[in-house]
């Protein structure tokens, strides 16, 4: 079956603009396979039900739309955390700015070197996760970020991992195009906390792989940068072990275009799976949680919360879905995507999806978008919270399901912060 | 202390007219209580006088101390001295009840050209004024009035009251939903704050909480209007005979 002919070319414009990393007859072999999983697809395109809400052009296109730089000016992002950085500007290794790549229970390297070695985990790992993500929906993004990707973080905890390993993007260029992939694997019994920080480049491509022993934890916190002008798609996926836990947070404030796609698969009994989202927009933004959560064993749990504060025209979408395979008894499903729209030029598109073949499990799905609560807005400003601060607290009241799901106590307070400080910035 | 004079207000998105002319003066260190049956306009009057949305005052006015209140946000009336203890306090989730005060107080200081509490100072007195009101320190960590019952949410409201130290406290209804202790623990909340220079006005059904609460001036309140001023005794004769007697007497 072959392409419709704009996506054919669109498909064929993008790939041939790309060179493929060379390196190990394993790695060459697994891009190619993915270049193959992206001619076979093709690009996306918005007629295409999974892009519905969001227009993959910018995506797409052969050159990126460049993207202004921003000074924050504000504390780097996870500053006072003891944290192992690996940083990359507009998505190039830099070794200066990054920590000794060691720490005690952690194999940790780039993929740039591990791709020209032979290294057994992240050979069975790479573009893996990826290709089993590939259905039932397509992710040609993702599938051309295996093709291509330059560079990225490879992870291999076999033990508690004290520090959390910091990979930090900085966006040094207006034009820049960063295709990374990250790969881990967190053994048995082992436990790791990855963040992530940074706006990364003018346009950024990630991919994340994510193995999860039996009775290993990962831990995964993100702040995406707040450049207004980038745009970036990022994909994890991630497959879980019997009694292991997956839990993701990030906090997005800015950015003209995200879209960000999570894949888990729930493989062994007793796994627990949480994935939650805040996100702040206001003006030019359009941010995109789109979740897949297959459960194919017994008695998991699945938790899924996302939060989308908007205004000045500001755009959330949600797609999420909650597949429960036959035999996935006690399966325990929750999603809950909300938006608090601050006028009435924003928008919030939400598509909540269950899918069962199990007779015994407990699912629940909801969504709901609405305005301040004008009593509990009143009982603020009663008191003598001005109306700006009043309307903050309620934002942050709103947020505060989807920031709790983060455990460590210190990150907390630091993407708290963070949030406080976006709407602080913008107080009437 | 509340100069009140010919206060009409009607629904601002229907055409019901709910205060008919009130006239009210409360003075500095004053207790009144305004009684009257349900829909008689005791709680409009509350919410108008501290800036609710949602209704238009077409004739008379209100105000504080001389300065018009009519005319403030509801922030600037708080600031200038005003509280009122709702009968449902809100419950706001994610928010924790000590960062809601600090907020609250230090918004009121600002507002006043006074210096915010540092967190230290706050904590010292935040902490010995919920100790009489018997609130603990988890109600005092919990989001704001999340999970609180009945009683909690009252005294919550009492704790806000100790720590903005208005002039002039509204209190709607704060004997609903109030068992007989909670009611007292309430009750001696408000009544530790009574001093010169500040001013209740007591909204309530039932004589029971002025039992406690002991006003000054009573006022009975009916279609809109205050139709009998009296002393403490008012409120009994409504205890024993209810409002149909005063009601025919004013017919």
């Amino acid at each position: 079956m072959g392409l419709p002919e704009t996506k054919q070319s669109e498909t064929e414009a993008r790939v041939n603009a790309l060179t493929m990393p060379g390196g190990a007859a394993w790695a060459v072999e697994a891009r190619n396979e993915a270049l193959a999983r992206v001619q076979a697809k093709g690009m996306p395109a918005r007629r295409d039900e999974y892009w519905k809400f969001t227009k993959p052009t910018r995506f797409v296109s052969v050159e990126p739309t460049p993207a202004a730089l921003f000074d924050a000016q504000e504390e780097p992002m996870f500053d006072g955390i003891e944290r192992l950085k690996v940083v990359f500007v507009d998505g190039v290794f830099d070794a200066d700015a990054s920590d000794d790549l060691a720490a005690e229970n952690l194999e940790i390297g780039r993929l740039a070197d591990a791709t020209q070695a032979d290294i057994h985990w992240v050979k069975d790992l790479y573009g893996m996760l990826e290709t089993r993500g590939q259905d039932p929906v397509d992710r040609p993004l993702a599938a051309l970020n295996t093709a291509f990707a330059t560079d990225g973080v490879v992870l291999r905890a076999t033990g508690p991992v004290a520090r959390p390993v910091s990979i930090e993007y900085l966006h040094a260029s207006e034009s820049s195009d960063a295709i990374l992939h990250h790969v881990i694997r967190v053994e048995e019994g082992a436990s790791l906390t990855v963040l992530e920080t940074g706006p990364a480049a003018a346009r950024f491509n990630k991919c994340m792989e994510v193995d999860v022993a039996d009775g290993a934890a990962f831990h995964h916190i993100r702040m995406q940068g707040r450049d207004h002008e980038r745009q970036a798609v990022t994909h994890s996926f991630g497959r879980l072990g019997r009694e292991s836990v997956y839990k993701s947070f990030t906090l997005t404030v800015n950015g003209v275009l995200t879209r960000n796609e999570h894949v888990l698969e729930l493989l062994g009994d007793d796994a627990v799976a949480h994935i939650a989202g805040a996100c702040a927009g206001d003006g030019d933004f359009h941010h995109d949680d789109t979740v897949f959560i297959t459960h194919d064993a017994v008695n998991c749990e699945s938790r899924q919360v996302f939060k989308k504060v908007l205004r000045n025209g500001a755009v959330g979408v949600f797609q999420g879905k909650i597949l429960v395979k036959e035999g996935a008894q006690k399966t325990d499903g929750y999603q809950i995507s909300q938006s608090l729209l601050l006028d009435d030029d924003s928008q919030f598109l939400a598509k909540p999806e269950l899918e069962i073949y199990a007779d015994d499990v407990a699912c629940s799905h909801g969504s709901t978008t609405g305005a301040i609560d004008e009593t509990a807005l009143f009982y603020l400003q009663s008191r003598g919270v001005p109306k700006s601060i009043a309307t903050d607290l309620l934002v942050l009241s709103f947020m505060a399901e989807a920031i709790d799901e983060i455990e460590d106590e210190r990150l907390r307070d630091d993407i708290q912060a963070r949030l406080e400080g976006w709407l602080a910035r913008r107080r009437s | 202390m509340l100069d009140i004079k010919n206060l009409h207000v009607k629904l601002e998105e229907e055409d019901k007219v709910i205060l008919k002319g009130v006239n009210l003066s409360i003075g500095s260190g004053e207790v009144h209580a305004i009684m009257g049956p349900n829909g008689s306009g005791k709680s409009t009057l509350s919410y108008v006088l501290s800036g609710k949305d949602g209704y238009e005052v077409t004739d008379g006015e209100a105000a504080l101390e001389g300065a018009d209140l009519l005319d403030m946000e509801p922030e600037e009336r708080a600031a200038a001295g005003l509280f009122l203890a709702f009968q449902y306090p809100v419950e706001i989730p994610g928010v924790g009840n000590m960062t809601f005060l600090r907020t609250a107080v230090n918004a009121q200081r600002k507002a006043r050209g006074e210096d915010e509490l540092s967190a230290g100072e706050f904590l010292k007195v935040v902490r010995e004024r919920a100790k009489t009101l018997k609130i603990d320190a988890d109600m005092l960590k919990r989001p704001v009035n999340v999970g609180f019952s009945g009683g909690e949410k009252k005294r919550n409201e009492i704790l806000q009251m100790a720590m903005l130290e208005p002039k002039m406290c509204v209190l709607d209804e704060t004997d609903s939903g109030l068992d007989v202790d909670a009611m007292k623990l309430v009750s001696e909340g408000v009544n530790a704050l009574r001093s010169e220079g500040r001013s209740f006005l007591v909204i309530t059904h039932y004589q029971r909480l002025l039992d406690h609460i002991k006003p000054d001036v009573v006022h009975i309140m009916a279609d809109g209007r205050i139709i009998k001023t009296g002393g403490p005794e008012l409120a009994l004769e409504v205890e024993n005979n209810g409002y149909a007697d005063i009601l025919a007497e004013m017919a």
